[in-house]
């Protein structure tokens, strides 16, 4: 794992070969420190140990900006990648529009959270701790006469930004990631955990749940498409609602991209619908300073179902005026910002007690292959996947066979009904996040499939 | 050894002096591994330059070049996989990464089924690069920003169009393989990319492109695609056509023939033919991502997939196409192989432990990484279905009496088995009597994968054929992605329904809707951040 000292070190080399010959300059590093064991049919497939790093410079010479990178941090590969830059850059047209880098004030001071996003024990764990718990994985599986698939994996990234006005900020973080299918000849079930710290992820909790819904939705049934009812764990909320973050960002509303165009102050969203970006949140994960060294500020994007403000760049907020609150990428146009730490605020229902107050709907685990067909109204399509169920009366009573939705994701946040408590969720489409299980009134579906 | 001359060495140009360094240092990772217990292991040491210029409303928005090297190195021991990568290409770092990956094949071994077992391939020692006729990286960074500029000032020509953008990408990647079993294949690549793409409409924004959407047509070729796609002489047609859909009527719910166009064919392929033949995904090695398939193998030589004229190949030996090599990451050597004939399933893609995990006698070779940071994944080559002999797209136009045409992809969405799918198009042409009679816009079709191919009824000829591009193909955990290449012509397919994906008719109409880019939401993550999703998976 690469020291704060190295990555000073190669910051600084970069900014001294540049010299005089760059306007400015930003350089970022990205180290990623990668382990995972994967699994199938209840075997190891595959187990790989990686290292990775990207040193990555943005060179502005006299408002033309060239961008370079390299993996190789020798001082030679360093060297070449400037001179690179600065190569590119001097035949690029001049753009009036660039922006000088962020000099060090209050939005760069140091924001460490009240807890650490360094877990020494992820950090420690080798081959054979993984191996142990993909055996206790199996056994779960084997115990219930199921197949087992997945992985378990560690992460530690390390980020630095630094640039020609002095700054510099650096952070190291572990991750850890579960994801495993419980497969049975006619079912699957699914669950995923992702967290931080170590204990936040218990892969034989998770290996039971996944069981538990694989052994539940046996010899699934077809149901009729069309409206229903649905209530959708967390993963899934997730996966739909994570179409709608490029819509809360400043760019997209300067570009008149957005599917919230001059909504600003108007109700989007059902009126129990609040939604944050928050990388100070206890269950979130990542860093807390942007890809220009800015802190990342909690912004309340949708508040009782209205738009208050979308997250903004340096750039954005030119155009749309007020002040950028730390989500920018890195400073090239087409980056624009992004929320990176979505929080939607939970409700007081359990899940249990929104299958019991249910007559008649579809619990969904997993939604999967997610994509938007008209974003003119956000309509989204997708399967669902690894766990779908039948709830009658009150009860989940048996598995469904996988069904396609075509629902828009705007008008589902209109129909939300009920609303559990927000857990770190991980999918597949994007990211985690912290969100919580929603029930859904007239949830489209529009086919069905064999599996 | 070979006795070198007095001053060889002095003379020895930087590259092929680093080259003779870095594949000692490969051949060096295999005896470290041999040393360990290594039953079988194999390195690949690569280095890839990309150069990348987007421009977008007049503006370059990226304009840069990246340089990545390093060595994966595969082990196996006792049966089980073990994979590491060396980022220091010294002998010390390349200790330390074969230490990890045999570590890590050790605690593999102790949660087998059965050892893994590799069907035979003879060693091979070759030189190999990718065919081109210009260097796209000796044409000058300007030249690449100024034809994009000039392409979106044409397409701004027509008032009605909102945004404009374009991109030019190159890629010169140069891999050393070395295996235990004596296989030495040095191979260059050269790999171009380009398209162009306009917005229109007031308030609601439609998007068309050329020579594909997201971000255009990927080719094994050089600076010669760029000029072959003809970006300058497309641009005013793709705004006008932007245009023309941002007035159009939402493509009506119908079940009716359609014409796909052969780019969004290509995908239709990728997804529904391409994935369900990967045989590690048929044994359930990516059930909990990419999924499983419904091509099990009692199905082979049995399923009726298609009609009869459906005849869909992989071949890596096919020169300019994006999934085109001389030897996959298994080093075993590109082949041609059958997957539907006359409309049967007969074959899969495999690797050498997935053929001989089937009782294949040989590998179809179609086993690659995405770099040295990760390890190789039974993947798409070039999956491709055969022209057929319904001449060119106006004759097949000509030929249909009532149907739709669909073109460039747009959203595209199938299960975790690929049966059921659902794909979007930027644009639609409503055919009556044989002739195109208006746009429509929002255009979908869905289908179960069996049931579609089944209807096929016409395939366009040679003159219509093309090898498309894909250069995000999303399998794996750690998730890769990797460019394939799928060759078609337009195609009809009989009684299909159309029309799915529409707004539900009690919502508002107009107002403020508008219109990102499907699938582009993360392109706006921070690189490091990028996530797999949004890619074709």
């Amino acid at each position: 794992m690469i020291t704060q000292a190295k990555c000073k070190k190669i910051i600084d080399l970069a900014i001294a070969h540049a010299g005089d010959r760059v306007s400015d300059m930003l350089v970022t590093v990205f180290e990623q420190d990668q382990a995972t064991s994967r699994f199938a049919n209840n075997e190891m497939t595959q187990n790989v140990d990686t290292s990775s790093i990207t040193v990555t410079l943005y060179v502005n010479a006299r408002n033309r900006t060239a961008v370079t990178s390299t993996d190789n941090t020798s001082t030679r590969s360093i060297k070449r990648a400037v001179d690179k830059a600065i190569e590119m850059a001097a035949v690029l047209p001049h753009d009036a529009t660039t922006l000088k880098v962020l000099k060090p004030s209050n939005w760069t001071e140091d924001s460490a959270p009240m807890f650490s996003r360094y877990d020494p024990r992820i950090a420690a764990l080798g081959p054979d701790d993984r191996l142990a718990r993909v055996k206790s994985i199996v056994e779960v599986a084997r115990r219930g006469r199921l197949k087992a698939a997945g992985i378990f994996a560690t992460y530690l990234n390390t980020f630095a930004v630094g640039n020609t006005a002095g700054l510099f900020r650096f952070d190291q973080q572990t991750n850890i990631e579960c994801s495993i299918t419980m497969l049975s000849a006619s079912s699957s079930g699914w669950q995923k955990g992702f967290g931080c710290n170590l204990d936040t992820v218990d892969p034989v909790a998770l290996a039971e749940g996944a069981a538990m819904r694989a052994r539940k939705s046996r010899n699934p049934v077809y149901v009729r498409p069309g409206d229903y009812t649905v209530i959708l764990e967390p993963s899934a909320v997730l996966d739909l609602v994570s179409f709608l973050y490029g819509d809360f960002t400043g760019t997209e509303h300067w570009y008149e991209t957005s599917s919230f165009l001059k909504k600003i102050g108007k109700s989007v969203l059902g009126d129990n619908i609040t939604i944050a970006d928050d990388a100070s949140h206890p269950l979130q994960t990542g860093f807390l300073f942007d890809d220009e060294g800015m802190n990342r500020k909690k912004v309340t994007i949708v508040k009782d179902g209205v738009l208050k403000s979308p997250v903004k760049s340096r750039r954005s907020v030119k155009y749309l005026g007020g002040s950028p609150t730390g989500h920018g990428a890195a400073p090239t146009a087409s980056e624009g910002e992004f929320p990176m730490n979505i929080v939607i605020a939970g409700g007081d229902s359990s899940l249990e007690e929104m299958i019991a107050s249910t007559k008649r709907g579809i619990l969904l685990t997993r939604v999967w292959y997610v994509r938007d067909v008209d974003p003119n109204t956000k309509l989204l399509t997708g399967m669902s996947r690894d766990g779908t169920f039948l709830i009658e009366n009150g009860k989940v009573t048996r598995g469904i066979k996988n069904m396609r939705f075509n629902q828009s994701v705007i008008d589902m946040l209109k129909n939300v009904v009920e609303i559990g408590q927000p857990v770190l969720a991980a999918g597949e489409e994007t990211f985690p996040a912290v969100v919580p299980p929603m029930k859904i009134e007239g949830f489209r579906f529009s086919s069905r499939t064999k599996a | 050894m070979a006795i070198l001359a007095p001053g060889f060495l002095a003379n020895l140009r930087e590259s092929a002096w680093s080259h003779i360094m870095n594949k000692q240092l490969a051949l060096y990772a295999l005896d470290v591994a041999r040393s360990l217990g290594a039953s079988y292991a194999d390195a690949r040491l690569i280095k890839t330059v990309t150069e990348t210029v987007e421009t977008g409303n007049l503006f370059v928005v990226y304009a840069g070049e990246s340089e990545n090297i390093g060595l994966g190195i595969r082990v196996m021991v006792r049966g089980g996989w073990g994979f590491a990568t060396a980022r220091h290409l010294t002998a010390q770092g390349v200790v330390f990464a074969v230490t990890k990956a045999v570590e890590a094949a050790k605690a593999s071994s102790r949660i087998l089924n059965g050892r893994v077992k590799l069907a035979p391939e003879k060693p091979h020692q070759a030189v190999w690069q990718s065919p081109f006729n210009i260097d796209p990286f000796k044409i000058s960074t300007d030249d690449k920003v100024n034809l994009l500029l000039e392409c979106e000032k044409l397409m701004r020509k027509n008032k009605l169009v909102k945004q404009t953008s374009g991109l030019l990408t190159f890629t010169r990647e140069k891999k050393l393989f070395v295996n235990t079993e004596g296989s030495d294949i040095l191979q260059t690549f050269i790999t171009s990319g380009c398209g162009i793409d306009a917005q229109a409409g007031s308030h609601e924004h439609f998007i068309r492109s050329w020579p594909n959407s997201f971000g255009g047509q990927y080719e094994s070729a050089g600076w010669e695609m760029v000029k072959r796609w003809d970006l300058l002489g497309n641009s005013e047609r793709v705004a006008d056509e932007a245009v023309a859909v941002s007035k159009a009527r939402q493509c009506p719910e119908m079940v009716t023939d359609v014409i796909l166009g052969a780019s969004q064919l290509a995908l239709q392929i990728h997804e529904s033919t391409g994935h369900p033949t990967e045989l590690d995904r048929v044994f359930g090695e990516e059930e909990n991502y990419a999924g499983a398939s419904f091509l099990t193998p009692d199905n082979l030589g049995k399923l009726q997939y298609g009609s009869k004229i459906v005849n869909l190949t992989a071949d890596a030996t096919v020169p300019h196409a994006l999934g085109t090599f001389a030897y996959d990451d298994d080093g075993v050597s590109a082949q041609r192989v059958e997957l539907v004939k006359n409309g049967l399933f007969v074959g899969y893609l495999t690797s050498r432990e997935t053929a001989h995990e089937l009782g294949l006698p040989r590998s179809g070779g179609m086993m690659r990484a995405t770099g040295p940071g990760f390890t190789p994944l039974v993947r798409m080559t070039n999956v491709s279905l055969e022209p057929g002999d319904a001449g060119s797209l106006a004759d097949l136009i000509a030929d249909t009496k009532k149907g739709i045409l669909l073109d460039s992809n747009y959203s595209w969405s199938i299960d975790d088995r690929r049966h059921n799918f659902q794909f979007g198009t930027e644009i639609g042409w409503l055919i009556k009597n044989g002739k195109i009679v208006e746009p429509v816009r929002n255009p979908s079709y869905w289908g179960i994968t069996t049931n579609f191919w089944n209807s096929c009824d016409a395939i366009c000829g040679p003159s219509e054929h093309v090898f498309w591009g894909i250069p995000t193909c999303a399998k794996g955990q750690p998730c890769q992605a990797i460019g394939t290449g799928h060759g078609a012509a337009p195609a009809r397919f009989k009684n299909t329904k159309v029309g799915v994906a529409k707004p539900a008719e009690d919502k508002p109409k107009g107002g403020a809707h508008s219109k990102s880019r499907s699938g582009h939401h993360h392109a706006k993550l921070p690189r490091h951040n990028r996530h797999c999703a949004g890619g074709s998976k």
